[in-house]
């Protein structure tokens, strides 16, 4: 059986993935924030899991106004990474595991939520910047990937609590498939930001700092908070942050936190990074 | 009840200052606009836009205004008719410039300040919430 093991919420920060690239990991500016990774790169290694589910949104790369899937699984055998306009990141092709994936697609449509299957699709710094802070610069992937992507962009998003319970039905698929596969959990995006016109640059610290205070041991505050009080308190781009709750739901309610990283700020957001473990795992 | 149409709803979210929230009026008003800035991500299409900017916006069914606001980068106003964020970026990358750049420009502020202002943690909650708050001040 395959089983969920822990999992791993982050911020997707471009620059982050940019810094990395140019080899700006050391600057001044930078060096904090890449500190407070490297206890989490550690943890990924000795984890070891075999697939990573990482729940992310594409930036207008793969999908463009044409399409807008509220929530997209990739179930091809690979994923190319994007050209987001100045090239793709050079970074290793994302390899999936169309197995369990395909069997993720047909049990949670089964248990009710209208999944998109994607066969071709690539993918953005939402889904590689993650790898990367977690998994340095390795030649390959050290892992399985099955990308779940969200719409946050278009208004709405899918709610907290339907993420959340999303990431229930997703344990329940994982639990169901006759492998005895290792899985890590990614929900990644936020914390509080905002990209755009006159209120650009809003940060919320005292939000941030409650919602992680909250992930590990009263999901259910968090689920219930709505989209005017994301755009409002967390920015216009911080409603990204109901994407960690599909980790959150797909999780032991007994999950302890491990490590906990938050950083202000990376060019224009405040990082927020957590890891969760289950107790029985 | 009565009958007939309703007067246009006022969205709470609408009362948040300095934001558009990309919703289904934005999405189909920048439609176009959108549109044209996904062309970006293709070289040769950043080519042929530099060559020859409003012949390029003509293949578009784009309003005047729009095509405006393109031909002067007007970041803000983009948005105010309908484009998105992550749209209105890929031609700022296609000019060379990044999300913090536009934020600050976006804003009235130098790239200096806003720079300053985000190592200082950024555009603070208080003031910033309603645009009840911002009636006396151009911006937080």
């Amino acid at each position: 059986m395959a089983r969920i093991i822990a999992g791993v919420t982050t911020s997707h920060v471009p620059a982050i993935g940019a810094a990395i690239d140019r080899h700006h990991t050391q600057d001044a500016y930078w060096k904090p924030l890449f500190d407070g990774y490297e206890p989490s790169k550690k943890w990924m290694r000795e984890t070891k899991p075999d697939v990573v589910i990482l729940v992310y949104n594409d930036h207008a790369s793969a999908f463009s106004l044409e399409v807008i899937p509220t929530f997209a699984l990739g179930c091809a055998d690979r994923f190319p990474i994007a050209d987001e306009g100045w090239g793709p990141r050079p970074v290793p092709e994302v390899i999936g595991h169309p197995d369990l994936a395909w069997h993720i697609a047909q049990s949670t449509i089964l248990d009710e939520f209208d999944i998109t299957i994607v066969n071709k699709m690539a993918v953005d710094h939402g889904l590689t910047v993650p790898l990367s802070l977690l998994c340095g610069e390795p030649r390959e992937w050290p892992f399985k990937v099955i990308p779940l992507c969200v719409n946050v962009i278009q208004y709405p998003p899918p709610t907290g609590h339907r993420c959340y319970m999303l990431g229930k039905a997703l344990r329940k698929a994982i639990e169901s498939f006759d492998e005895d596969l290792r899985v890590v959990v990614f929900g990644t995006g936020g914390m509080s930001h905002q990209l755009q016109s006159a209120r650009a640059g809003f940060i919320n610290q005292d939000f941030d700092k409650r919602f992680l205070d909250a992930m590990a041991s009263h999901p259910e505050e968090l689920v219930r908070i709505g989209p005017l009080e994301y755009l409002r308190e967390a920015g216009s781009e911080g409603i990204e942050l109901v994407m960690w709750l599909v980790m959150r739901g797909a999780l032991d309610d007994d999950a302890k936190e491990v490590y906990r990283f938050y950083r202000v700020p990376a060019s224009n957001t405040a990082c927020g990074h957590m890891i969760l473990e289950n107790p029985r795992a | 009840m009565t009958e007939g149409k309703a007067a246009p709803k006022q969205e709470a979210y609408e009362d948040i200052p300095g934001t558009y929230v990309f919703d289904a009026k934005r999405s189909r008003q920048g439609y176009h606009l959108n549109m044209f800035c996904m062309s970006m991500m293709s070289d040769a299409n950043r080519r042929a836009f530099k060559a020859d900017e409003a012949k390029y916006l003509d293949q578009f069914p784009m309003t005047p205004d729009q095509k405006k606001a393109v031909l002067e980068r007007n970041w803000d106003k983009m948005l105010e008719l309908g484009g998105n964020i992550y749209y209105t970026s890929k031609l700022a990358a296609t000019d060379g410039l990044t999300f913090q750049n536009i934020a600050a420009i976006m804003t009235g502020s130098t790239q200096e300040d806003y720079a300053k202002m985000m190592l200082a943690g950024g555009r603070k909650p208080t003031g910033n919430r309603s645009k009840s708050e911002w009636k006396n001040k151009k911006n937080g």
